[in-house]
């Protein structure tokens, strides 16, 4: 309550000074601050994440270390803030934070009526439910008379309501503040599911006592295109950020990898990636960016499958197929506009 | 210009009451204008954004549901209506709050000064206890610890229809049939012909000094009338009864963990102080006054609802009066147990869903606002009402 008054008083601030610098170029507030401001989640395994030393991993915060590589050269020139769900559009709109990477779901109200801008799906992700084996259910479709615990805040509440609504179940809703909360009301027996992004539920699970005794059910009741966003009204970001992204999605199509990035560069003779790379042309000019923002964004990150396999692949702790995001080519919908 | 009107000028120059008018008409412009300025510059700023602002999503309808609603309340409801509910339970926890930690309060403080060795030990460390813990702590330690330790829902405590689980207390449901309204009409009669008696029993005592027990026959009274009008009416009452369903108990009423929860901290924690309030009222009362009191042949009992609370409820009332202000506020606290209040349904949920920071967070400060200012008032009357008549 206390931080979301504060950003209430920074709203009005910010409103208050700045009159006709609406729009102001925040590209060039970064480059002069000399970082990125990244609002990212209070903890979800995979997304965004810190450590007992304070490291931030994820592929959420990969988002923006690689906006931080385009701009800066340097992967590192990011600083984060945690955020609960509904403080998240309150501190981008206020300009406390320079890019909203927080697992955040890409709907039509957000991006009209928060003056905020999606800019691409880094991870496209839909809503499920997680129920105790015990219980001995298989499907959604059986949870007539269930309580349900969730998160505050969310698509996630909305989804649900709609879900029971639209089948004619009844349901007890138990809403809580914080994720970590309501997933300890779902443990301590107060819900007989918990339902957030199948991603989270993932994640979440990883975190339980005895992660078997919990399945997760195969309906996917929502569409949840998750990604990074920006202010309304400065399209010189918007792209950047956009185009980040789309970057790490191309070099995974034409197979550059951080470790053979600096090698193509060299011998490569396609003029595709010569162009990416920034060998041949300046397509860095267009953003403002360097010449090889791309090279560096691909070195100092990765590309997309390299940031998915860290983060949340089947060989990390969270553990998730690839599935739909995968590359077109591979089955899934992952897929880039060229660069060119 | 005229000798005249140059003295008229400078007698106003030189008047003091007229200069501090000019200057506070000045510093009440400066004001308005300032906050004009920054109101037309907020909404000229937002709407460059694209944020939508203005109060209209107050009637969209809201989609989310709410798990304890007094009213009628489902997810095709408005934000509006979500609001009056969260509104609503959030008057209710605080009231029934303040009511409890009233009760506990002044049972602990007494029980502190008590003459019994175990009786005021125990009382003390309670009091050092909760009053030394955050309450958010406590909100956890009864929602996650004490009551999450209750059965689940398949081994449920059962007492006749009553059910006991981790989801809450299950009771019958009493639904009102055709004739109730007789049941009614007798219940507030015999309310009205209890006041009545009071009255009538104060009058008489002031006449003739005669006590009469009005307070037990009032409560008598209001017990048979009511009890002889369900007779007559034919008990016209029917009981929807809890039943145990595949997941959970499902009819009958239902008293929620996180309500009861979100009570007893607020209750035992305010309580805790309040305890306090009441023994440092007390022994602001000189021992003269009981001594007084016992050399004029009255009993302990009236000594004490005579002589000394009188007395003490001075020095009680004002600091009791910011203990009720912060349960009231401290009922936002409910919020991270998922006690749907308004900061949890207005600030948490209906926030996000429609990004309109700044209305959601102005309604809930007004509504804060309003509760204080009134328990205030209250109270501040209450207070003139106590304080000591000098004659």
């Amino acid at each position: 309550m206390k931080s979301n008054v504060g950003k209430l008083l920074s709203t009005a601030a910010v409103a208050a000074t700045l009159s006709t610098a609406a729009s102001a170029a925040t590209l060039d507030d970064v480059k002069a601050k000399g970082f990125i401001q990244c609002g990212v989640s209070q903890g979800v395994p995979g997304f965004s994440n810190a450590d007992a030393s304070g490291n931030w991993t994820g592929i959420d915060v990969d988002a923006c270390r690689a906006v931080a590589a385009a701009v800066f050269n340097d992967a590192q020139a990011v600083k984060f803030t945690p955020l609960s769900a509904k403080e998240r559009f309150t501190a981008l709109q206020s300009g406390e934070i320079d890019i909203l990477s927080r697992n955040t779901t890409w709907t039509y109200t957000r991006d009209n009526s928060l003056g905020i801008d999606f800019t691409a799906v880094n991870f496209y992700d839909g809503q499920g439910f997680m129920a105790r084996k015990d219980l001995g259910i298989t499907s959604a479709l059986e949870l007539d008379g269930a309580t349900v615990c969730t998160e505050q805040g969310t698509t996630t509440e909305l989804n649900m309501a709609d879900f029971f609504r639209k089948h004619n179940l009844s349901y007890v809703p138990v809403v809580v503040q914080k994720a970590d909360e309501a997933v300890a009301a779902y443990a301590s027996g107060r819900c007989d599911v918990f339902t957030t992004d199948k991603s989270g539920l993932a994640a979440q699970r990883s975190k339980l006592a005895d992660p078997n005794d919990h399945i997760i059910l195969d309906e996917t009741i929502s569409k949840e295109p998750l990604g990074p966003a920006v202010r309304h009204g400065d399209n010189q970001w918007k792209d950047i950020v956009t185009w980040a992204m789309f970057v790490q999605v191309n070099a995974e199509e034409m197979g550059i990898t951080s470790k053979n990035v600096a090698t193509i560069k060299k011998e490569t003779t396609d003029p595709g990636i010569l162009r990416l790379l920034g060998a041949e042309g300046d397509m860095g000019s267009q953003l403002g960016l360097s010449s090889d923002w791309a090279y560096n964004i691909i070195s100092k990150v990765g590309n997309y499958g390299e940031v998915f396999e860290a983060n949340v692949g089947p060989s990390t702790p969270v553990g998730l197929p690839r599935g739909i995001n995968n590359l077109w080519t591979e089955g899934g919908i992952m897929y880039a506009p060229p660069v060119r | 210009m005229t000798d005249k009107s140059n003295s008229y000028n400078k007698s106003l120059l030189n008047d003091a009451g007229t200069r501090s008018l000019v200057f506070q008409i000045v510093l009440l412009a400066i004001v308005v204008f300032v906050g004009y300025y920054l109101f037309s510059n907020l909404q000229a700023n937002l709407a460059n954004r694209g944020i939508s602002t203005g109060f209209s999503f107050l009637n969209e309808p809201a989609g989310f549901p709410v798990l304890i609603h007094l009213i009628e309340y489902t997810e095709s409801n408005s934000y509006g209506r979500a609001f009056l509910v969260a509104l609503i339970n959030t008057f209710v926890i605080s009231f029934l709050g303040i009511a409890l930690a009233t009760v506990i309060g002044v049972i602990m403080g007494l029980a502190r000064l008590s003459n019994n060795w175990l009786v005021a030990r125990l009382a003390t460390v309670y009091i050092e206890t909760l009053r030394n813990l955050p309450l958010l702590l406590q909100m956890f330690f009864w929602y996650f610890a004490v009551l999450a330790a209750l059965p689940a829902p398949k081994n449920s405590f059962i007492f006749a229809d009553f059910f006991l689980n981790k989801r809450g207390i299950y009771s019958p449901n009493p639904i009102a049939q055709d004739g109730f309204g007789i049941v009614v009409t007798g219940f507030f009669l015999s309310i009205a012909a209890a006041i009545a008696l009071i009255v009538w029993a104060k009058k008489r005592q002031t006449r003739t000094g005669m006590t009469f027990p009005a307070y037990w026959a009032s409560l008598g009274l209001i017990i048979v009338v009511t009890f002889l009008a369900l007779a007559v009416s034919g008990f016209p009452i029917e009981f929807d009864l809890p039943q145990k369903s595949r997941f959970n108990v499902t009819g009958g009423m239902v008293l929620p963990p996180e309500f009861v929860a979100v009570l007893v901290a607020l209750s035992t924690y305010t309580g805790a102080f309040i305890a306090e309030i009441v023994r440092a009222g007390i022994l602001s009362v000189n021992w003269g006054q009981t001594e007084a009191a016992r050399s004029l042949g009255l009993k302990d009992s009236l000594t004490q609802r005579l002589i000394v609370l009188p007395q003490a409820l001075r020095v009680i009332i004002p600091p009791l009066t910011s203990q009720y202000l912060n349960l009231a506020k401290n009922s936002s606290l409910g919020a991270a147990i998922a006690y749907p209040e308004l900061v949890a349904v207005v600030m948490g949920t209906t926030l996000n869903q429609t990004g309109q920071a700044i209305e959601t967070i102005g309604l809930c400060m007004l509504v804060y606002g309003t509760l204080s200012l009134s328990i205030s008032m209250f109270m501040n009357w209450y207070n003139k009402k106590m304080s000591l008549m000098e004659r």
